[in-house]
Formats: structure tokens, sequence, C-alpha cells
């Protein structure tokens, strides 16, 4: 079997005495697409800001490839191959779109903050690989473009390729269709499924949408007051009598109840 | 012994007035969010009118109704101010509203000359209360001891306002969450005016109670705004006890720095302002303030300059080499002048514009460039080619240590602590006699021999003003300044993609520091002296109103604010008396009025075509739309 490519394990985070989030554990292999759920307040997010660096834990560890990335700067942990994406999405408003990808290109390479960093023109730096990228995610004819003339949708997808630029390992996207309309949702999580795919690697993702998440993770990783409370492949959480009861139960349990 | 004693019971009293101002100060900006720089101004008024007041009213009731009458009337005047000017500004990004304040500050210096005439006054003694008290065998002024009992009745006042009155409820509901208070049914708008009233009344007293003291002066405004910053910003924004505690600690700091390092009293109280920011980045008792998203940069989107923009920039920078052939002697100087001045604006929009970081002390660089040149000069004869290259140096090296300090935080305190900064190199060139001539400045610092004619010296600037601009250009569209930008537009995103903060923004206010320690030597051989007047706060805001003017959020707009507001200056200054109310005046309006300045508002008349520089619909009196919260 081969190692994950994320291991979490007894993660905890509490604020002030209020426990976000309690002995938190679990794996993560290259090829996954895994969704972290829960109602709010869960902890969704104290663990995705965890993962990231922007919150240093109170206990436990997270380790990415074998090498431990709990307490790091967010800055170190990008460079060790993790990508994020924001609820709200975070772009640079005042760059094109290229520069937005051209920024994170050369902050992977190392030449953005260094001596190189006072030399040429950035626009006129890695612009193939950052077209590439802007192809990838379907904005090619956008390029040139300004970031804040963009539909919402499409800055949401810029964003993933910002994420993609580094290279990472591992994807973290905090609600990824929140804001979006369906049929872009579907495009999106579509696009992301298959960069998965291609470039083996490991996706973690929160989502309020159930219809997105059942239709595309390949695992459900479901939190409640900042505890793991079922893990499993969609249809096993979605029979899980547990999580109906907590998170589902808007939904199903009324439908259960006007059943019986 | 008893010296001590009596030393820090002087600063004990001296704590009194200086609570008071400060606690009008933070209880403004805990509801209003707004650092009311015009709090100095008020503070003088209400001196000077008690003054007049108090000169006419003998008795000692009078003695006592007079400090309450003006400051009364001076709380209308405040209440009157926050209609007609702040309500129109509440959304207005921080740096603006301080900068209309200060306007408002610089109206009222010369009004309060025009009323008062410019000598400095002496008030009567309280009535009752002009001898002194034995405290272990020596004298101590009855009056002081009043003032000592006053700051603590003052504080327990406010607390059973605060807590205990349905409107001080209101008040500290509103410090806590606006939007809730007014969702709730409370009318906003009074509740800010009248605390703003109350604020500006505790300032007005403060400024009353010292008249027995003290002289009145039209200098007090500025020198008691500085203290008042350090002490809000060591005891917390918006926190009244902190700025009780505050005031005591800076009092103190004050009476006891005399006695035991009499040529650095003034830095003492700078320095601990900066060891507590960087150990309590919120003061004593301060909270952190939420990120303000209020920018006026991330409205356009900046580029390079195409081929008809440096055709353009070809043909401007032509005529300025051939303006000799047209100015005179005195006009070659003025353009010299205003070229340093494009230097100092352009190194400042360049840390404001790109890099987001509202300094309100950029004068500290352009002083230690002075300094840095005039120095070696007088002091090692370094020779005129040699100190302008020193002059810069010496800015960033110290800037390095000074940036150190300021990016650890952001934006108000940012702001601060870089006026804190500037008003300690202030005190430093203005204390420190034996090196630096003190009041009395250096002079003599005269260029070399080529470069000491009008046009030669003219000619000098022009070159060393295009290689600064063209250098900072360069660096704004570097991968360098990619960065600083990715900071401003979107923290969050910036540390997710490895861009270290610190770094980058300390290598930024270096630079810049380096461009305005430029100018700041160059300006030292133009005039052939220099005082201790290029630190202080007057030459920050110069700074800050020709980016101002030019336009906040665009790459260049510091050339045209400073081509435009220099000249004009110039003119005004040697045109009337009342140069700074006008200043003032323009100020003002231009906040309000045009706070995208000349090229901005240009930029969106002539709807620039390719450079899409697209202002957001979102003015100024709408609330700030949180940038990218669509759809």
């Amino acid at each position: 079997m081969t190692p994950p490519l994320l291991s979490v394990s007894h993660l905890s985070k509490s604020y002030q005495g209020v426990k976000a989030v309690t002995d938190v554990s679990f794996s993560l292999t290259r090829g996954e697409l895994m969704a972290l759920i829960g109602p709010n307040g869960a902890g969704k997010s104290t663990c995705f800001n965890m993962l990231n660096g922007q919150i240093k834990p109170d206990a436990g560890s997270a380790v990415l490839d074998g090498v431990k990335t709990s307490g790091l700067s967010p800055a170190r942990i990008f460079r060790l191959g993790v990508g994020r994406t924001f609820q709200i999405a975070e772009v640079y408003l005042s760059m094109t779109v290229r520069e937005n990808v051209q920024v994170a290109i050369l902050s992977h390479a190392g030449h953005l903050s260094g001596w190189t960093g006072f030399f040429g023109r950035l626009d006129r730096k890695f612009r193939r690989e950052a077209e590439e990228l802007i192809g990838l995610i379907g904005l090619g004819d956008q390029a040139d473009r300004a970031c804040r003339e963009l539909p919402y949708g499409d800055v949401k997808r810029l964003e993933l390729a910002i994420a993609l630029a580094g290279d990472p390992k591992l994807l973290l996207m905090d609600e990824p269709a929140a804001g979006m309309a369906p049929r872009e949702r579907i495009e999106l999580m579509k696009l992301t499924a298959r960069i998965v795919e291609e470039r083996q690697i490991g996706v973690l993702f929160t989502e309020h949408d159930m219809d997105i998440v059942f239709e595309h993770a390949s695992r459900i990783l479901v939190l409640n007051r900042g505890t793991i409370i079922a893990e499993g492949a969609p249809e096993a959480i979605r029979a899980n009598p547990d999580v109906q009861a907590v998170y589902l139960g808007s939904g199903l349990l009324y439908a259960n109840r006007s059943e019986g | 012994m008893d010296l001590y004693l009596l030393q820090f019971l002087t600063g004990l009293s001296n704590a009194a007035s200086l609570f008071l101002v400060a606690s009008g100060l933070s209880l403004i900006f805990g509801v209003t969010r707004i650092v009311n720089f015009a709090h100095g101004a008020f503070y003088m008024l209400g001196a000077y009118l008690a003054y007049s007041l108090t000169t006419r009213w003998e008795s000692a009731f009078g003695f006592w109704a007079a400090l309450l009458v003006s400051a009364a009337i001076v709380a209308a005047c405040g209440a009157l101010l926050e209609i007609l000017l702040l309500r129109r500004i509440y959304r207005a990004p921080e740096l603006l509203q301080l900068l209309a304040t200060f306007g408002v500050t610089l109206v009222v210096e010369d009004g309060v000359r025009l009323i008062w005439g410019p000598e400095d006054l002496v008030g009567p003694r309280a009535p009752g209360l002009s001898g002194a008290v034995q405290i272990l065998g020596r004298p101590f002024p009855a009056y002081d001891l009043v003032l000592i009992a006053l700051g603590p009745a003052i504080l327990g006042l406010l607390w059973l306002l605060l807590h205990r009155s349905r409107w001080g409820i209101l008040v500290r509901a509103a410090t806590q969450d606006r939007d809730m208070v007014s969702a709730l049914g409370v009318n906003q708008k009074w509740l800010f005016t009248g605390v703003f009233a109350l604020g500006v009344f505790l300032a007005a007293f403060g400024g009353g109670l010292q008249i027995p003291r003290d002289a009145v002066t039209h200098f007090m405004d500025l020198s008691v705004i500085t203290e008042v910053f350090v002490v809000v910003v060591i005891g917390g924004l918006g926190s009244i006890g902190g700025a009780f505690l505050a005031a005591i600690v800076v009092s103190e700091l004050n009476a006891f720095g005399i006695l035991v390092f009499p040529g650095i009293s003034l830095v003492l109280m700078f320095v601990v302002m900066a060891v507590v920011l960087v150990l309590r980045p919120w003061g004593f008792f301060g909270k952190p303030l939420p990120a303000s998203r209020a920018g006026y940069a991330a409205r356009t989107t900046w580029r390079p300059l195409g081929p008809r923009s440096r055709a353009t920039a070809g043909i401007l920078i032509l005529s300025a080499i051939l303006l000799p052939l047209v100015l005179g002697n005195y006009g070659l100087g003025v353009a010299s002048e205003v070229l340093i001045a494009v230097i100092f604006a352009t190194s400042l929009q360049f840390m404001m514009s790109v890099g987001g970081l509202d300094s309100f002390g950029h004068a500290a660089s352009l002083g230690l460039g002075a300094y840095g040149a005039a120095l070696s000069v007088q002091w090692f004869g370094a020779p005129m080619e040699l100190a302008v290259l020193i002059g810069p140096v010496v800015a960033a090296a110290i800037s390095l240590v000074s940036g150190w300090f300021c990016v650890r935080l952001s934006n108000i305190y940012f702001a601060m602590l870089t006026l804190a900064f500037a008003q300690i190199f202030w005190s430093i060139a203005y204390q420190w006699v034996d090196v630096t001539g003190g009041d009395n400045g250096i002079v003599g610092v005269w260029p070399s021999e080529w470069a000491s004619g009008p046009k030669a010296f003219y000619w000098l600037t022009l070159v060393v003003a295009v290689l600064s601009v063209g250098c900072i250009r360069y660096l704004t569209f570097a991968p360098f300044g990619h960065a600083l930008r990715a900071l401003r537009d979107s923290p969050q995103r910036a540390a997710a993609t490895g861009i270290p903060r610190r770094t980058v923004q300390h290598t930024a206010f270096v630079v810049s520091a380096f461009f305005a320690g430029l100018a700041g030597s160059l300006l030292a051989f133009q005039k052939g002296s220099i005082f201790p007047e290029v630190l202080g706060i007057p030459m920050s805001i110069d700074g800050l109103v020709m980016v101002l003017l030019g336009g906040f959020g665009t790459v260049s707009g510091g050339i045209v604010g400073a081509i435009v507001y220099k000249t004009a200056s110039i003119w005004l200054m040697s045109n009337t008396d009342l140069s700074r109310m006008i200043l003032g005046g323009l100020i003002i309006l231009l906040v309000v009025a045009f706070p995208e300045g000349i090229v901005g508002t240009l930029g969106r008349i002539l709807g620039t075509r390719k450079q899409r520089l697209q202002i957001l619909p979102q003015t100024l009196s709408q609330p700030a739309a949180k940038m990218g919260d669509a759809p």
C-alpha cells in the first residue's frame, strides 16, 4: 500500500477554552478527492486553517509526504506543496488574470522576494507557464483582462489556477462552489476531479452543497463539534444514521418522517 | 528622595490634562473609528477661549465656570464639524480621515492667530489656588494637587457615564458593533455626534486646565497631539482605562526623563511606545482592529507605460531639460525644489500606493537623508558628490531598524508608529545640540563648484529625479513590486502563495527611505542649510498631500501632485499670511470632493482607453463594499 500523502493525527485547537477541534485524525492519499463536511461551527475552517498554517494547533500534527507541516508558517507550507483556495475568493484585484498566476509561479520559483525579484518585468516572466494554467481552467482568452472585471465564477476558477501554480501535492479548497451558479459548480468540480486524476494530487475540500459532495467526493469526513463522527465512501456516509441525525437532518430526516 | 517624590507628583499632575485629551480621542476612535488629528486643535482652542473668559470672570467661581463654558463652546464647534465634515468621510480610508482632520488643525491654527494674535498669552492663576503647599519641606503648587485629584475623578465620572447611563451603554455597544446598534434602531448619526462632542469637550477642558500652568501658544496643538497619540497607542486605542494608565506612564517618563537623561528626554516616550507596540501590538488594553478593506488602490489595474505614454514622458523630460532657457535664477531655484519634492512624493507613493503602507512619518527618511548629508559635510568635510550618496544610505540604514518595528503593525498603528519614529528623529535633531546644532541647524552646506550655479544644480536634480522615478517605476513592475502589491491586495492569498509579508514590506520600507533620503540630501545642498523642521510632522503631511493631490492608487500620481502642490505652496508662502488656512481648506476639499486626486479624477473623466482606470461606483459616502464579496 502506498504511504498516505497527508496524515493528520490528534489535531486539536481551542479558543479561550472553547474546543473548536478535538483530536482529529485522518489520512489522505494521492488521487483522492476528499470532502470535509459538518454543520456550521463544526470546526471545518479551523481544520483548514491549521493545515494551511494560518492557525497553530494546540496539539497533534500534520505530516505531508514525510515532512511535518503543523506549526509552520503559511509561506513555508506553500513551499512544501500545499495550495489553497478561500471561501470568499482571494485574488489580487489590481492585477490581470495572467499576472495573478505569474505572481504565484514566481513565488514558487523563489524569484519574488529575493534579489532576483528586483530585476525584470514580471509580466514577461513565466508567461507560457502562466498561460498553460489559465488555459487549463478555461480562461485562455481572458489572460489580459483585469481581474476586477471578471465574473465571480471566473474569479473562483482563477483562484484554482493560482493554487495550482505552486505545483502542489495537496490542494485545500474551502467551499469551492460557494457563490457560483449551478452549472459553474458542476464544471468547477469536474475540472478539479480531472486535475486530481491527471496530476495525482490530493484534494481536501469543504462544502455545504450536498449534491456536490456526494457527486464528486471519493471519500467523506464528517465533523461535528470538533470531532470526526464518520468517515467513508459517499454511500456509507449517506446511510450512516449518526450523520443523518446531526447533519443531514434538515433534508433526509424530514423525508424519513413523512414516510414513517 | 523628596526631590523624586515631588517630581513624581508633578508627573501625576501633568497626567491629568493629558488623560483628558487622550480619553476624548480614544472615546471618539472607539465609536467612530476616526483618529481625530484635530484633537490637538480643540485642546488649543479650549485653552485660548478659557484664557479670554478667565481674564474677564475673575472670581473663583468664574474661573471654573469659564473653563466649563469654554469647553462647552468648543464642544459645540466640534459637533458642527462632525455634522459638516466627518459624516462625509466615515467610510473613507483611515489615511484620508487623518488628513482631513489635520486640515482642520491647520485652519484652526491660522484662525487662532487671526483672533488672538501670534504672541504667547499668559493666563491668570486659579483664584484661591495660586499658592504652594509644603510637602516634605518643599513647596508644591496647590493647583497641581487639584489636578492630581481631578484625573481619577474624571475617570470615575466617565466610568459612571459609560456604565450607568442609557446613552453610555449605547456608546459601549456601538464601540463593539456599530452595525448591530444601528440595526436595533438607534440613531447612529446623533450618537456619533454626541460622542464626538463629548470627546472634544474633554480635550478643550484639558486645554483650559493648563492655562494657570503654561503659556497659551499656537504650537500647543501639535505638541499635545503627538503626546496624546503616544498615550492612546500605549494604552490601546478605544480604551479609557488604558488612556488613564498610559497618560500617567508618559507623564512620569517625561518628568523623570528630564532628571535622568536631560539630553534625550523627548526620545524616551517614543522609545517606550515602540517597545510597547512590539510587545503588545494593540497597547495595554486595546483590541485588534478588523483589517480595513476600504482600500483605494485595488480599484485600478496598473500597466507599464505603452509606446504613446513613453513618448509623452520623453517630451516632458525634454522640456524639463530646456527649462533653464525660459526661467530665471529664482525660477530655477523653485524648479529644483519642485524636483526634490517629486522624488520625495514618488518614494512615499511607492510605499503607500504599491505597498499599502500608509506612512505618517515619511519626513523621517527625508530628514535623515538631509542630516546624513549635512553632517558628513560638517564633520568629515565630505565633498558634495559623496555626501549626496551618504544621505540616502544613512536614511536606508536607520530605516532598516525602524522599519523592523513598523512592519510588525498594520493600518492605523503602522501610521502612528511611523509618526512616532519621525518624532524620535526630530527630537534627536532638536535636542542633541552638540552634533546637530539643535534649533540653529547646520549651515554652510554648499554644492561643489561645478554644481553651484542655479542651472547646473537644476540639471543635477533633474537627472537624479528622472533616475529615481525611473527606478521606482521599474521596481513597481518588477516581481518585487508585484509581491508588494499582492500583500496589499490580499494578505491571505499572498500568505497562502508563500510571499513573506514582513521581509517584502521591510524591504519596501528601506527602498522608499533610500529615495526619500536622496531627496533630503539634495534638499540640504539646495537650501545650503538644514533645520529640525525637515523632520517635522508638517513635512510628512506635505508628502501625504502631494500623493493625495496626485492620486492614491495611481502609479505616479505623486509626480503631478508634487509639481502642483510645491509650486502652489511656494507661491502661497510668498503671497499670503494665511497659507496654513488655505492649505488646510485645500486638504479638506480634496478629501471630500476629489479623493482620487488629479490623476485619478482625470483618468475617470477621460475614461482612459486602455488603462482601464476605472473607479468603482463605490464613492466615499456609500458603505465600502467588501471586494470580492460578490455575487
